[in-house]
C-alpha cells in the first residue's frame, strides 16, 4: 500500500516533538513524585506495623505447615481419607451455623426496618426539616462507622453473653449502612408523583406512602438482600467475642489447636457463604431482573 | 363523563389482562413472602433467647454505660493510643498495597478476555471465592499462629482477605475493558504480553487505583477491629478497655476511630478524584 503520509518539514516537526517530549516528561515527573511519596508512606507504615521480614521468612514454613496440619487427622492421615472422623461434630456445627444464619437474618430485618423508618428523614428531597436531616444523618454515620464487632463487645457486657448481643450489633450496623443506601435511592426517585399527591392536600406521611415508597421498594429489597450476604460473614465472627454463632466453635478450635476441627469448621463456613451468595443472587435475579444487580 | 369512564375501564381491562386479571398465584406471592419472612423472624427471636425482660434490662444497662462514657477522657494513655492509631493506619495501607500487588497478576488469570479457557479460569475463581468467604478476623487468628501476636499478623490478614476481593474486582475491571485496543496491538504484531501491557493495563489502571484507594478507606475500619483478636492496632486497646470497663477511655477511643476514618475518607476522596476524576468515572 502506498498511501502518502504527509511528513511535516523538519523545522515544524522539531517544535512539535519538543512539545510532546516536554508533556511526557512532565507526566513522568508527576508519576515519579507520586511514587516517591507512596514509597515513603509505605516505608513509614512498615516501621509502624513492625514488619519484620526475618520473622516472615523464618516462619513462612509455619504458614504452609499450618495448612498441612489443619488438613491432617490426629492419626496423621489426610482428612479426606476419613470424612466421618473429620466432620465428627457436624450436628453441633450445623446447629451453630443455623444460629449464625438466624442471627444475620434477624439482624438484617431489624436493621432494614429501622433504616426504612429513618431514611426519609435523611434524604435531601424528602426530609421535612434540615435539622432533622442533619441529626439522622450523623446518627446513621455513627452506626455505620463503628464496626459491628465493637458494638458486639459492648452489648455482650450490657445484654449478657449470647446471640442477642450479636443480633443487636448487626442490627445497628445494618441500620447505618442501609439507611445511607436507602436514602440515596430516595434521592434518585422521581419527585413528580410527590408533587401530584401533595397538590391533593395530602400530609407528608401520605406523600411518602403513596408517591415515594412504590418507586423505591425494589431497590430497598435488593440492598437488604446484599446486606444479608455481608451479615452472614459478619455473624460468623460474632462468636469471637461471645456474641453467638459458629465463631465460638472456631475460636476455640484455633486457640486450642484442634487442627482438623479448624479446617472442618472453615469448610462449613465457606460452603454456607457460597450457598447464601448463590441463592440470594438467584433471588435478586428473579425478583428484580438482571439490571438492578449491582 | 361517567359514560367515558365506563368504556375506559372495559377497554383497559381487555387491553391489559396481565394488570387486571392476574392469576391468584401472582397476587398471593407477595403476601405469602411477607408472612414467611415474619414467621422466620418470630422463630429467630424465640430461638435466639430474646425476651422482653432481658432486652429491657440490657437497655437499662446500656443507658448506664453510655452515661459513664461522658465525658470521653483518655486519662494518661493518649500517647499509647496515638501510637496504636498510627499502627492501625499502617496496617491498612500496607495490607491493601500488598494485596493489590499480588492480586493483579492473579486477576489476569481470572479474566475471561485474557484467559479464554474456562478450565484454567474456574479453579482460580473458586480459589479467590474461598479466600473471600473467610472473614478478615479469621485470617488474623491464623496469621497470629504463624508470626505471633502483633500488627504484622494484622498486615498479613488484611493482605490475604483483600487478595480475594481484589482478584475478583480487578478481573471484572479487566473484563469490562475495551477489546479494540488489544486487537490493535495484536494487529501491529505485538505479543500476548504486549497486548496486556499496552492494550489492557492503560485502560484498567485508573479503575484499579480507584478501587485500591477505596479499600484503603474501608480497611481502616477493618484494621480497627483485628486488634480484638490480638493482631495489633487500636482495636487491641479498645477491646482491653471494654473488658476492664473503663468507659471514658472507650468512648475516647471510639471518637478517635471516627475522626481517623473521616480523615482518611476525605483524603482518599480527593486522591480518587485526582486520579480518575478527569476521565469518565468508572
Amino acid at each position: 500500500m502506498t498511501v502518502a503520509v504527509s511528513i511535516l518539514p523538519e523545522q515544524q516537526l522539531a517544535v512539535l516533538n519538543a512539545a510532546y517530549r516536554q508533556a511526557v516528561a512532565r507526566k513522568r515527573l508527576r508519576l515519579l513524585f507520586g511514587a516517591v511519596i507512596f514509597a515513603a508512606a509505605l516505608f513509614l507504615a512498615a516501621i509502624g506495623a513492625e514488619v519484620n521480614l526475618r520473622t516472615l521468612f523464618a516462619h513462612y514454613g509455619n504458614f504452609l505447615s499450618y495448612f498441612d496440619r489443619i488438613f491432617a487427622l490426629d492419626n496423621g492421615q489426610r482428612v479426606w481419607t476419613d470424612v466421618g472422623e473429620w466432620l465428627w461434630g457436624w450436628r453441633k456445627w450445623l446447629r451453630m451455623l443455623g444460629e449464625t444464619l438466624l442471627i444475620s437474618y434477624v439482624g438484617t430485618l431489624i436493621g432494614a426496618t429501622f433504616a426504612f423508618a429513618l431514611n426519609f428523614f435523611a434524604a435531601e428531597n424528602t426530609s421535612p426539616s434540615p435539622w432533622l436531616r442533619f441529626t439522622v444523618r450523623r446518627l446513621l454515620e455513627f452506626a455505620r462507622t463503628v464496626p459491628g464487632i465493637v458494638f458486639a463487645l459492648i452489648f455482650v457486657i450490657a445484654f449478657g453473653l449470647g446471640p442477642m448481643a450479636g443480633v443487636l450489633a448487626i442490627a445497628i450496623h445494618s441500620t447505618g449502612a442501609l439507611g445511607k443506601l436507602f436514602s440515596e435511592i430516595v434521592e434518585n426517585a422521581d419527585m413528580k408523583p410527590v408533587e401530584g399527591i401533595r397538590s391533593t392536600g395530602a400530609s407528608w406521611l401520605s406523600c411518602m406512602r403513596f408517591a415515594v415508597v412504590p418507586q423505591v421498594t425494589a431497590g430497598y429489597a435488593s440492598y437488604a438482600l446484599l446486606r444479608f450476604e455481608v451479615n452472614v460473614r459478619e455473624a460468623s465472627v460474632m462468636g469471637f467475642v461471645g456474641a453467638g454463632g459458629i465463631g465460638q466453635e472456631l475460636v476455640v478450635a484455633i486457640r486450642k489447636f484442634y487442627y482438623s476441627d479448624v479446617s472442618a469448621i472453615l469448610l462449613t463456613i465457606i460452603v454456607t457463604v457460597f450457598v447464601i451468595d448463590i441463592s440470594t443472587g438467584w433471588l435478586r435475579g428473579r425478583l428484580f431482573g438482571r439490571e438492578t444487580r449491582t | 363523563m361517567t359514560g367515558r369512564q365506563e368504556i375506559d375501564t372495559v377497554a383497559l381491562r381487555a387491553r391489559y389482562p396481565e394488570m387486571f386479571d392476574r392469576p391468584a398465584s401472582a397476587r398471593l406471592a407477595m403476601p405469602a413472602m411477607i408472612v414467611a419472612a415474619f414467621a422466620i423472624l418470630v422463630y429467630g427471636l424465640v430461638d435466639l433467647d430474646f425476651s422482653p425482660s432481658r432486652f429491657f434490662a440490657g437497655l437499662n444497662q446500656l443507658g448506664w454505660i453510655s452515661l459513664m462514657m461522658i465525658p470521653p477522657d483518655p486519662g494518661s494513655s493518649l500517647p499509647i493510643y496515638l501510637k496504636a492509631l498510627g499502627e492501625t493506619l499502617s496496617i491498612a495501607l500496607l495490607g491493601t498495597t500488598l494485596a493489590a500487588v499480588f492480586a493483579l497478576p492473579v486477576s489476569l488469570l481470572a479474566a475471561r478476555n485474557v484467559v479464554p479457557s474456562s478450565i484454567l479460569r474456574f479453579p482460580v475463581r473458586r480459589f479467590l471465592d474461598s479466600i473471600r468467604g473467610v472473614d478478615t478476623l479469621i485470617w488474623a487468628l491464623v496469621w497470629i499462629n504463624v508470626v505471633g501476636l502483633g500488627p504484622f499478623a494484622g498486615v498479613l490478614a488484611i493482605a490475604v482477605s483483600d487478595f480475594g476481593a481484589f482478584g475478583k474486582l480487578f478481573s471484572e475491571a479487566i473484563e469490562g475493558a475495551d477489546q479494540k485496543q488489544v486487537e490493535g496491538i495484536r494487529a501491529s504484531g505485538g505479543s500476548a504480553l504486549h497486548e496486556i501491557r499496552f492494550g489492557l493495563l492503560p485502560q484498567v489502571l485508573p479503575v484499579i487505583a480507584g478501587q485500591v484507594l477505596y479499600f484503603i478507606e474501608s480497611n481502616t475500619r477493618s484494621a480497627t477491629i483485628i486488634g480484638i483478636v490480638g493482631a495489633g492496632g487500636i482495636g487491641l486497646q479498645l477491646a482491653e478497655q471494654i473488658r476492664v470497663l473503663e468507659w471514658q477511655k472507650v468512648s475516647f477511643l471510639i471518637l478517635m476511630i471516627l475522626v481517623a476514618v473521616a480523615a482518611i475518607d476525605f483524603v482518599s476522596g480527593k486522591l480518587r478524584f485526582a486520579i480518575i476524576g478527569r476521565r469518565a468515572v468508572a
